[in-house]
């Protein structure tokens, strides 16, 4: 892997100074996206570390004043997606875990759980998922979020409405299992229902 | 398969619904962002300048 030449920067101590502050005050925001993306921590930390030092070697290309946190996030998922990372997403999909979270929750009238939640995220395509994280908790703008993407607003716009509406069903349909039918059972009805919304346009 | 709405609170009950998602999804992530920082993080960087300072003069 080839990384920026360093010979080619302006050495400019002071710069590096803002930069790497600007950059450690994303830190936390690099491992919550991180999280989100692989829905594992010890890969998610990986991942920000190595977003983390791509952009440190890559500082001298970034414009100070620009928005730092949609660059570094790019770089975050760029990295993601090189490496194939989505991988982590389908292991970590683990059934049993998936069931016990079903069968846990009795009390129709419960605000969504958090693990329920969590699960149903995972069920996401990575693009709905990326799409809903950015807009609805990393708080940027659709503009934004395309720039990261590297797609059209109007393709942003469509893939956070298709993952609410997916996600509401996911976890409808979690609800509505929990009764009769047994919980892997369940499982793979919601899955090939998520399957379904994400291919529907 | 979408249900048809039962009945006409069904709209405000989906907003609801979501603004519920929202929130949790919210909760998610600034969950891992108020998370302390693992050291590593610091010491990676830390590490990274000091090579680079010592290779630039």
């Amino acid at each position: 892997m080839t990384t920026v030449s360093r010979a080619d920067r302006p050495d400019d101590p002071a710069r590096d100074r803002a930069f790497k502050g600007d950059l450690v005050a994303l830190i936390p925001h690099l491992r919550a996206f991180a999280r989100t993306l692989t829905g594992d921590p010890t890969a998610a930390d990986d991942l920000a570390q190595d977003a983390m030092m791509k952009a440190w070697d890559a500082r001298a290309s970034f414009e100070m004043g620009t928005n730092m946190k949609a660059w570094t996030f790019m770089i975050l998922r760029n990295q993601f997606y090189s490496e194939k990372r989505r991988s982590w997403r389908q292991s970590q999909l683990d059934q049993e875990a998936a069931e016990r979270t079903l069968v846990a929750i009795d009390d129709p009238a419960a605000p969504v759980a958090l693990d329920e939640l969590r699960l149903g995220l995972g069920m996401l395509p990575s693009e709905q998922r990326e799409a809903l994280v950015l807009v609805g908790a990393g708080g940027f703008a659709y503009e934004e979020a395309a720039e990261i993407c590297g797609c059209a607003v109007g393709t942003v716009k469509s893939r956070v409405s298709r993952a609410r509406r997916a996600l509401q069903d996911i976890l409808d349909r979690g609800e509505y299992h929990r009764d009769g039918a047994a919980a892997s059972e369940a499982m793979g009805s919601i899955l090939a229902h998520a399957e379904r919304l994400s291919n529907a346009r | 398969m979408k249900q048809p709405p039962r009945r006409s609170g069904a709209l405000d009950e989906a907003r609801l619904r979501q603004q519920a998602i929202g929130a949790r999804l919210r909760q998610i992530f600034d969950d891992v962002v108020n998370e302390p920082v693992p050291d590593e993080f610091l010491d990676i960087l830390r590490d990274a300048d000091a090579r680079d300072a010592g290779k630039g003069r």
